[in-house]
């Protein structure tokens, strides 16, 4: 497959996240958003999260469903993983696709599991041309038992692998281009991993497949140093959006277009107004975006 | 071996040397970095721990817990990617955990705590109508062939500790134990109620007489085995309470009736 098709909105049937800013789900949350209904483009929600019988989750995430567009991000899916995917992770990804019918549906370039244990991170791949084959094929999968395109999230990363002799962004434009999945750009794992692996940011941005970007996640970083003092940025989820990120979210606006823009946070969770106000600060980008773009 | 086989094996064993193979742009030792990926690993999954179990956690302190979890993990990563459930051999790990030998009872309300977490994720389900109820139970001839459908989130735990007491005092801002004999034995009836699970005290006769009604046992087999001193007009009139019934069938072996 060769044409690249923006994948947010190319599933039949499954209309488009909003190009706006949207917030994940915290339970600490969901009282004050279903009193006050908060204007938010979308609520995104981690796949394994609501793979539970019943109970609150459901009932709370049916209730914003029925206000707020929704993203599935799945965070167990080992795509990036040696072993075949798993099946039964599958379908139980499918009945929970089919039941909340969400705008879209996103998973890692990473593995999290292995001989039977799952690690509940997201772990590193080198980039060749066995484990590009391999990706796509576990992408030409899920795309086929979810009958639907999925967005697949650039890596943040720690190390890097002596076997790759491709380049991150030059094996993603790849995987999109064989398998027609979206790519859901997050600016902080782009920044991060760049600052890792003292590469430029920007030009790796640039050398992404953008016109197949179906969303944007924004997050903060912690700060540490490698073994000769250089700086290592972890993807913590932890703190607010770094300005460096912000500044290169709005040089990929330029490139972009108003683009559904995620604000993470996975620790120390703070109000749900402050999360608001980050939203605020993405919404105010893409309504920048959107008067420079011409019609 | 392969590459992944590597990397996981000494994700879990920080004995082992950082895998072969891997590189920093600057020339940097990888182990440093590969660091980042073991204390993430150890980090979450203590943490997931952590959530589930934050009575156990108040119960030993913070560094102790962080201790205990962190061996539980490394000896028992999930198997599952749901990790809702990873502290389900958890309880059985902290009863066996030598430096927790002091706390008798620590196994015991991390049972709770799981059976907590169970409970909050069981399937919904409609109760009965209360006339339907009225109809079924209101025959005194008919209750003992009746077996009774408890709703899917609806637990009972037994405990020669006080763990309803030790539980419900960390319910509160100011944590006081002064009042509570852990030693004294309690059992727990947990409940799905409003999306709220609620932990309820419960006679032992009365949790022992539910839990064989779960079984799928008719009232008068429960019944006909029950402890000394139950009241079961008492531990049924506790199960409508919380509208835990969701189907009544009659008679026969388990197997031939039809939920209604």
């Amino acid at each position: 497959m060769t044409t690249i098709v923006p994948c947010a909105s190319s599933a039949a049937g499954v209309a488009a996240l909003p190009a706006r800013a949207g917030l994940g789900l915290k339970p600490a949350h969901v009282r004050q958003i279903l009193d006050t209904r908060p204007a938010v483009g979308f609520f995104e929600v981690h796949a394994e999260n609501y793979m539970v019988a019943g109970g609150p989750f459901h009932e709370h995430l049916a209730r914003i469903r029925a206000h707020y567009p929704l993203s599935i991000h799945g965070v167990g899916l080992s795509i990036g993983g040696e072993e075949p995917l798993d099946e039964a992770h599958l379908d139980r990804l499918a009945a929970l696709l089919g039941r909340y019918a969400p705008q879209a549906f996103s998973e890692h370039l990473a593995w999290s599991g292995h001989g039977g244990a799952f690690f509940n991170d997201l772990l590193p791949l080198p980039w060749t041309p066995q484990t590009l084959a391999r990706v796509c094929d576990h992408v030409d999968r899920v795309q086929e038992r979810l009958r639907r395109p999925m967005l697949l999230e650039n890596p943040a990363t720690y190390v890097e692998f002596a076997e790759s002799t491709l380049g991150e962004a030059e094996f993603i434009a790849e995987v999109v281009r064989r398998t027609g999945c979206g790519l859901l750009l997050d600016v902080n794992n782009a920044y991060v991993s760049c600052t890792n692996h003292g590469s430029d940011a920007r030009a790796y941005v640039q050398a992404l497949p953008l016109g197949a970007v179906g969303e944007i996640h924004l997050a903060g970083f912690a700060r540490q140093q490698d073994a000769a003092g250089a700086d290592l940025l972890i993807d913590s989820h932890g703190s607010p959006v770094d300005r460096a990120v912000w500044a290169l979210y709005a040089f990929a606006l330029e490139r972009l277009g108003p683009t559904p823009t995620l604000i993470e946070r996975d620790h120390d969770i703070p109000p749900f107004d402050t999360l608001l106000g980050e939203a605020r600060e993405a919404e105010r980008l893409l309504a920048a975006r959107d008067e420079a773009v011409p019609a | 071996m392969t590459t992944q086989t590597e990397f996981a094996a000494a994700l879990l064993d920080a004995g082992l040397p950082c895998p072969p193979g891997l590189v920093a742009w600057n020339g940097s030792d990888p182990a440093l970095r590969f660091a980042v990926y073991r204390n993430n690993v150890v980090v979450s999954l203590v943490d997931a721990l952590a959530d589930s179990f934050p009575v156990t956690r108040a119960l030993v302190g913070d560094d102790f817990f962080g201790a205990m979890a962190q061996v539980y993990v490394t000896a028992a990563p999930p198997r599952s990617r749901l990790l809702a459930f990873y502290g389900e051999g958890f309880a059985d790990f902290v009863a066996a955990f030598p430096p927790a030998a002091a706390l008798p009872w620590l196994a015991d309300v991390a049972r709770l705590e799981m059976l907590r977490v169970r409970v909050c994720h069981a399937a919904d389900a409609e109760p009965l109508p209360d006339a339907e109820l009225a109809a079924l139970l209101g025959d005194p001839g008919r209750l003992p062939l009746l077996r009774l459908v408890l709703h899917p989130a609806l637990g009972v735990l037994r405990s020669p500790h006080a763990v309803v007491d030790l539980w419900a005092a960390h319910q509160v801002e100011e944590v006081d134990l002064s009042a509570v004999d852990p030693a004294s034995a309690q059992a727990a009836l947990v409940v799905r109620a409003g999306g709220e699970v609620y932990v309820v005290a419960l006679p032992a006769a009365a949790a022992a007489f539910i839990e064989r009604v779960q079984a799928g046992a008719t009232l008068g087999d429960a019944f006909a085995v029950a402890e000394p001193g139950l009241d079961a007009a008492d531990a049924l009139a506790t199960l409508l309470r919380w509208r835990a019934i969701v189907a009544i069938g009659e008679g026969g072996p388990e197997h031939e009736w039809q939920h209604e």
